[in-house]
């Protein structure tokens, strides 16, 4: 019985492929878009004030709402900012590090750099951004203050390994003698760079962008902890369903950092990043 | 290669300061551990020891870290077939809409996990009439942690071809004995670098949680999340990060041991 | 309505809601011919309560706040539970949640049997059926329970009783003795455009906050004729929302939980601002210099419910819950440790530091008479006008928005 099925399974392919795919699919393209779409639906409708349910009825009412609403624009692009700005400064803060973690330290000494580098994974998100608050009062170590510079700061913190560690992997691939040769050819450090490892790399940093840029633009915890009076999307979805438990108007703000991921995505999909991540 | 002095020198700087900058808050939270201030007071007005010893007791604490890791081991389970299986498809076999695969697969890690736990929320709630528990967040977490097993593979997939299981077939293994005797071996520390790095996400994921968590199930990071707005008892989660810091070091240290040596296939 | 992590944690599980249907000019609801609830012109279902108790049923479905039931697990010394198991044979089993609304939701399930609702919660239990009227007779402790929280527009209707009032408390003003002169002793001091604490003052972060304001506008803007800060119409609302945009300048930072208030209060910066009693003790307890009043225009403030489920499957166990929850003991230790006064007079006498009920003012109801107890605001004015619409929350949490811009 096994051989027979394995004898099927070797020579049709397709029926191969399909087995593999079915469960992912069924999942991430049936059930996750599903909850996704769903969501956008959701969007179209309204609460009763009184019942508390959903009026499922079409109406444009939120997205007017949310179009003419001047202040949700001021804080998508705030919230576009942020992203932005820890996005960039993940980049130079790890590229850097991954270097010289990928070519000029030894096997052994990668190793525990790794692990250096996962470690503060483990470390709560809550308790790293709690340590950044007391970091930044104005009676502790640093005591810039809190604000939105704060929150770009400790956003960029929480965030790194997650740009250090794809990069990392990315230089680790690439293959020293490429680099060699370029030397060896006369190009100047920064021109092997500029021609060699970053373009060989770019993947790499996008996938690391993709976990920085989207982790900032959904968070809305760290901006209550260290970010003063400023607020982003995410505290907006969250008080909608949260306090006022309204899905359709969160629902419809929602849809602002899904587009912008989606533009995102579309545009680095050529470069290879989504398989780097 | 053939770097200057200066750029090793000003390299390896870059390397030590941003390691010092990821440990610098990481000694705030040791310290802190030990605070006699209950708001984490500083500089510290004295040192004490309470907070372990209450870290200690707190059987809330311990049904918390069960359940995270519970949470955690499930998603990861659901990760490692949904990835491999992903990775080998999109690997071995050329089709239409492979690229699409690829996207489907990133976007619940690409998307903010508002969007996805109120998505998914909403689901369990609205659409499908299942009660919020431990389930639910098992069900979301392996959502976004598929993508950290499906890379893994895809990549380690990539690099060995398929010849050996070419050579096995030849010598006259079936599908399944190949990838018993050939294939899983070859991949072994792919799936646990994937199965690791998804075991953190889980393991420290609060948004997505928040919104699929049922009432009653308190992960790891919602205990710490109540507790930080528990008056008297904030400081406590700085000795469970603190000793989670401390315990992360061991799994890391063991994968990254197998992984490195399996590395030379 | 207040909590710990409650407030904060108030996510999630989107699906009872109030809304903003009617106000944004989408299409008719179909409910919306229902009676309104409020004070006025609103019959609950009719349901009757317990008549008389039985034996116990061996166990409880409670649906609570975090930290009203704990059982020890944690912290040891936290346990009001398990003696209550031990004498009744009543095990209890909780569900915590995070918000109103999960609470709302929670009862709607029927497996249930008694919950500790908020003002904002328990009349639309009460309208929608979900809870019984309950039978204060049954409750022997009731009898000690404080005058002031017995009958109360948000814990029973036309006078029937709904549950047995949790506790109580106030959001007072906070400010640093040794940066703040003179001491305030008035709002004023936190809206006030051009305060010398520009940049340290703090606020609560919430669209419930609104009502904040027009407690201070109920007292400096008569000609607005606010009646109850949870009642607005356009005007008054946007006077108050100008109120607190024009505050949003002076803003340090909004807060929403202990740790963050103590911590910026400690370190001075934040140095005015809204509070809790129990976070002014704890800054206290860690000197640091700061004092708490209850401003001369009165403040907001809460007052939670317990109540029994209209459909209960261990009514007489609910019944042995509610009479525990307010007995002198566990009612004072829950009051600690939650950090609230009690709403049985005699839990005073019970609490482990004996002066707890004069800190938090227990018995004190000429300064609760000048609090306005969480509410959430529906389209029907709570102060019973029938002439205009009032705001309601979900249109409070978008100003909200705007407000913090």
């Amino acid at each position: 019985m096994r051989r027979r099925l394995a004898t099927f399974l070797h020579r049709h392919a397709g029926v191969r492929l399909s087995l593999l795919l079915s469960a992912p699919m069924a999942w991430l393209g049936l059930a996750y878009l599903g909850a996704l779409a769903a969501l956008l639906v959701t969007a179209f409708w309204s609460t009763d004030t009184f019942t508390g349910n959903l009026i499922r009825t079409f109406t444009w009412s939120n997205f007017q709402d949310l179009v003419t609403g001047e202040v949700y624009r001021t804080v998508a692009l705030r919230s576009l900012g942020v992203a932005a700005a820890v996005t960039l400064i993940d980049l130079v803060v790890a590229f850097p590090m991954a270097f010289a973690m990928a070519k000029l330290a030894s096997p052994r000494t990668q190793r525990w750099l790794v692990i250096a580098v996962l470690t503060p994974l483990w470390a709560s998100y809550l308790v790293k951004a709690y340590a950044w608050r007391v970091l930044l009062s104005s009676e502790g170590i640093l005591g810039w203050g809190y604000g939105l510079g704060a929150t770009i700061l400790t956003l960029s913190y929480l965030w790194l390994p997650y740009m250090i560690l794809p990069i990392y992997a990315g230089l680790e691939r690439l293959p020293n003698s490429l680099l060699d040769a370029a030397g060896d050819l006369g190009a100047r450090p920064w021109r092997t760079f500029r021609t060699v490892v970053w373009p060989l790399t770019f993947p790499a940093v996008v996938a690391g962008s993709i976990f920085t840029f989207s982790l900032s633009l959904g968070d809305y915890i760290t901006v209550k902890i260290v970010g003063g009076s400023s607020q982003l999307i995410g505290n907006v979805v969250y008080d909608n369903i949260g306090a006022a438990n309204n899905l359709p108007f969160a629902a419809a703000v929602a849809t602002v950092p899904v587009l912008i991921m989606l533009v995102y995505l579309s545009a680095v999909r050529r470069t290879g990043a989504l398989e780097n991540l | 290669m053939n770097l200057s002095r200066t750029a090793r020198a000003a390299l390896w700087t870059a390397l030590g300061a941003g390691l010092a900058v990821i440990y610098l808050p990481l000694a705030v939270v040791v310290v802190n551990s030990f605070n006699a201030d209950r708001t984490f007071g500083w500089p510290p007005p004295g040192l004490t020891l309470d907070w372990w010893g209450a870290a200690w007791r707190s059987t809330g604490m311990r049904e918390a870290l069960w359940t995270s890791v519970q949470a955690a081991l499930g998603a990861t389970a659901i990760a490692l077939l949904l990835g491999t299986m992903a990775a080998f498809a999109v690997q071995r076999y050329a089709f239409f809409g492979r690229q699409t695969v690829s996207l489907l697969i990133v976007l619940p890690i690409a998307l903010p996990g508002i969007v996805t736990g109120i998505a998914l929320s909403n689901t369990f709630h609205s659409v499908l009439g299942v009660p919020l528990g431990l389930f639910t967040v098992i069900v979301g977490h392996a959502t976004f942690c598929v993508v950290t097993v499906y890379n893994n593979v895809l990549a380690r997939l990539r690099r060995l071809g398929v010849s050996i299981e070419e050579a096995s077939a030849d010598l006259g293994a079936d599908t399944f004995t190949t990838f018993r005797l050939v294939t899983f071996p070859m991949m072994r520390s792919a799936l646990l670098a994937g199965g690791l790095l998804s075991f953190a996400l889980s393991f420290d994921e609060i948004i997505v949680t928040t919104f699929t968590a049922g009432a009653g199930v308190r992960t790891l990071p919602i205990w710490i999340f109540e507790n930080l707005f528990r008056p008297n008892q904030a400081p406590v989660v700085n000795v469970v990060a603190a000793a989670l810091i401390v315990l992360s070091v061991l799994p890391i240290w063991l994968a990254q041991r197998i992984t490195g040596e399996a590395s030379r296939y | 309505m207040r909590s710990t992590p409650r407030r904060l944690s108030r996510t999630l599980t989107a699906v009872a809601a109030l809304a903003l249907a009617a106000a944004c000019g989408s299409t008719e609801p179909t409910g919306t011919a229902a009676p309104a609830p409020g004070s006025s012109g609103f019959t609950p279902p009719k349901i009757e309560a317990l008549q008389s108790l039985g034996a116990g049923e061996g166990q409880v479905n409670l649906v609570a706040w975090a930290g009203y039931v704990e059982d020890g697990s944690s912290d040891p010394k936290v346990d009001w539970v398990t003696e209550f198991e031990s004498t009744t044979g009543c095990q209890v089993n909780t569900k915590v949640a995070g918000t109103s609304d999960e609470m709302v939701n929670l009862m709607k399930t029927g497996e249930y049997d008694a919950v500790s609702a908020s003002g904002d919660a328990s009349l639309r239990l009460i309208a929608a059926g979900n809870v019984a009227p309950v039978n204060t007779a049954l409750i022997p402790n009731y009898a000690d329970v404080f005058a002031g929280l017995k009958d109360r527009p948000w814990n029973s209707v036309n006078g029937v009783s709904y549950g047995v009032p949790h506790g109580r408390g106030a959001n007072l003003l906070m400010w640093r003795t040794d940066k703040v002169s003179p001491a305030p002793d008035s709002w004023g001091v936190v809206f006030d455009p051009n305060s010398p604490y520009k940049g340290s003052v703090t606020a609560y972060d919430s669209p419930i906050y609104i009502a904040d304001a027009a407690v201070y506008l109920m007292a400096t803007k008569p000609e607005l004729g606010i009646k109850s800060p949870y009642a607005l119409d356009d005007t008054q609302f946007q006077a108050a929302v100008d109120l607190l945009k024009q505050q949003r300048t002076i803003i340090g930072e909004y807060w929403s939980d202990y740790t963050k208030e103590i911590q910026a209060f400690k370190a001075g910066d934040t140095v005015v601002g809204t509070t809790w009693q129990v976070i002014a003790n704890l800054a206290q307890a860690d000197q640091a210099p700061v004092e708490v009043t209850l401003p001369k225009e009165g403040a907001t403030g809460w007052s939670d419910t317990w109540m029994v489920a209209a459909n209960a499957k261990h009514p007489n166990c609910a019944y042995k819950w509610l009479d525990w929850i307010i007995s002198p003991k566990a009612n004072a230790q829950v009051a600690e440790w939650f950090g609230e006064a009690p709403s049985n007079a005699k839990s005073c006498a019970e609490t482990a530091d004996p002066k707890h009920c004069d800190t938090f003012h227990a018995t004190d109801e000429d300064y609760f008479s000048k609090v306005y107890y969480w509410t959430t605001p529906i389209p029907q004015c709570l102060d019973g006008r029938t002439d205009v619409t009032c705001k309601d929350y979900a249109e409070w949490t978008r100003a909200w928005t705007e407000i913090k811009g």
